[in-house]
């Protein structure tokens, strides 16, 4: 049997929120035929992950069942639905507005934040260690790359930038509240 | 002489330098100048800042653009999710007046400005369009007999509608790239599935991204490849990282050994192994390696 859904779970707001991102308003013109979700990789692995289901949801407005669904995780962003939709709707590029939203209502996985922070610390989300320093040795490198890990005022613009665009703060570690 | 800034990205030069030699060398051997991008960060990673934060996800894509803008010289990238981010935000920031202002503001903190004076390319669509299979075939001198499992990875060739470059479904440039080496692309179930890595899945649940990954595998496997021939160091850790956690979680083996198209082009243009890193995979296959040895006869060392 199916959940009812109650219009009372409708926001209207969010829904305007998520038609922020250009296009993303193609969702309404969506006709049911699941080209997307059944050529879905993900969806072939984990049929809780339904990207059609996701976008109706949005279009409703059903911002908390969406939001703390753990399936929005999911996508790999292969665009494979993106391509095949004979309506032009935005999956991916919609789905990503979404989780935006969801990391404003402070929504986020500890490992997304972890990567977050390598960026933050490094300007690299897969940073240098000590094992591919010997590896870029043995091949005839520097055993520094010639980017943020060599130029310290690099790194230091990088950690600027994410500083005014309020970035840090976002993705801090949250202090534990019972 | 061509004359690009190398984008180096954070996985090829922190956990697979041979792509990064292998790049320089080869392309080197087709007359195409590659210049150190310094100071370039994380392209960022789409996955997971698209994810987050559009604004920083753009304005660092743009600080990096701005790197080579100074410089006078378009980007190459190595790497399909680098190649999205940057190739995206380019576009986002040539075409959108209002947003190009906002990240502007945040760019002329540090220092920089975005003019949108370039363009970010990709290693293999700037082969196939700028070079050709031809003249790639022609600077080949160990032709390499191999049987190849080509993965194009997702971020070249989609959204289309921002790569321009010709069917996602069966596209058959890069193809034609790894023939002109002298390798079979050997057709298999399924070739454009993604790897499952991407869009921070690796990150975020990496046990369902894995099945993703064996189901690539088991196609690869029964069509009875050599190798794995890939262009993003992303797929090329999802495939060789992700076989040995595949081993322990799922008591799977395949023993694929992962080549990067630069590696497979140094191999075909005699570059000595030692340079190429493919050693250096955590996969690494005895049987491919004679194979190697004796296609090179006395190019290895």
């Amino acid at each position: 049997m199916s959940d009812i859904i109650k219009t009372s779970d409708f926001d209207m707001e969010f829904r305007d929120e998520v038609f922020k991102e250009p296009d993303a308003d193609k969702i309404t013109l969506c006709f049911n035929c699941t080209g997307c979700t059944s050529g879905c990789p993900m969806a072939e692995q984990e049929p809780e992950y339904n990207i059609r289901k996701f976008l109706r949801m949005a279009n409703l407005g059903m911002k908390d069942a969406l939001l703390n669904s753990p399936y929005l995780w999911y996508c790999t962003t292969c665009y494979k639905c993106q391509e095949r939709c004979p309506q032009g709707v935005k999956n991916v590029d919609t789905l990503l507005k979404i989780r935006t939203i969801a990391i404003d209502n402070g929504i986020m996985l500890d490992n997304h934040r972890k990567v977050s922070q390598l960026v933050i610390k490094f300007g690299h989300a897969v940073p240098i260690n000590d094992d591919a320093k010997e590896k870029r040795k043995d091949v005839g490198l520097d055993d520094t790359p010639p980017t943020v890990h060599k130029f310290e005022d690099a790194l230091g613009e990088v950690q600027k930038l994410i500083k005014i665009t309020g970035f840090d703060e976002l993705v801090a570690d949250k202090e534990e509240t019972s | 002489m061509s004359k690009l800034s190398f984008f180096l990205g954070c996985i090829a030069p922190n956990r697979y330098p041979g792509i990064e030699v292998a790049t320089v060398k080869t392309l080197e051997k087709l007359g195409i100048e590659l210049v150190d991008l310094k100071g370039a960060s994380c392209c960022p990673a789409p996955g997971v800042f698209r994810s987050f934060d559009k604004i920083t996800w753009l304005a660092l894509a743009s600080r990096n653009v701005t790197l080579s803008e100074e410089m006078g010289l378009d980007i190459l990238t190595v790497c399909n999710g680098c190649f999205g981010s940057l190739v995206d935000a380019n576009n986002i920031m040539k075409e959108d007046p209002g947003l190009k202002e906002e990240v502007n503001k945040i760019l002329k903190e540090i220092g920089h400005e975005f003019k949108g004076t370039i363009e970010v390319r990709h290693i293999i669509e700037y082969l196939s369009q700028e070079v050709g299979p031809e003249k790639i075939k022609a600077a080949v001198t160990i032709p390499m007999g191999l049987n190849v499992a080509l993965h194009y990875g997702c971020h070249l060739v989609k959204p289309s509608k921002e790569r321009h470059l010709g069917s996602v479904e069966n596209p058959r440039f890069f193809d034609e790239l790894v023939e002109a080496t002298g390798a079979t692309s050997v057709d298999y179930e399924d070739k454009m599935a993604c790897c499952g890595a991407g869009g921070g899945a690796r990150t975020a649940v990496l046990d369902t991204s894995l099945q993703m990954v064996v189901n690539k595998l088991e196609h690869m496997k029964a069509a009875g490849v050599d190798c794995i021939i890939d262009a993003c160091p992303f797929c090329h850790l999802q495939f060789d990282v992700g076989q040995t956690e595949v081993k322990k979680k799922f008591d799977k083996v395949y023993d694929i050994p992962v080549v990067h198209y630069s590696q497979l082009l140094g191999l075909a243009m005699g570059l000595p192994l030692s340079e190429l890193g493919i050693d250096q995979n955590l996969i690494v296959n005895e049987e491919f390696n004679k194979k190697i040895e004796r296609i090179r006869g006395g190019a290895n060392e």
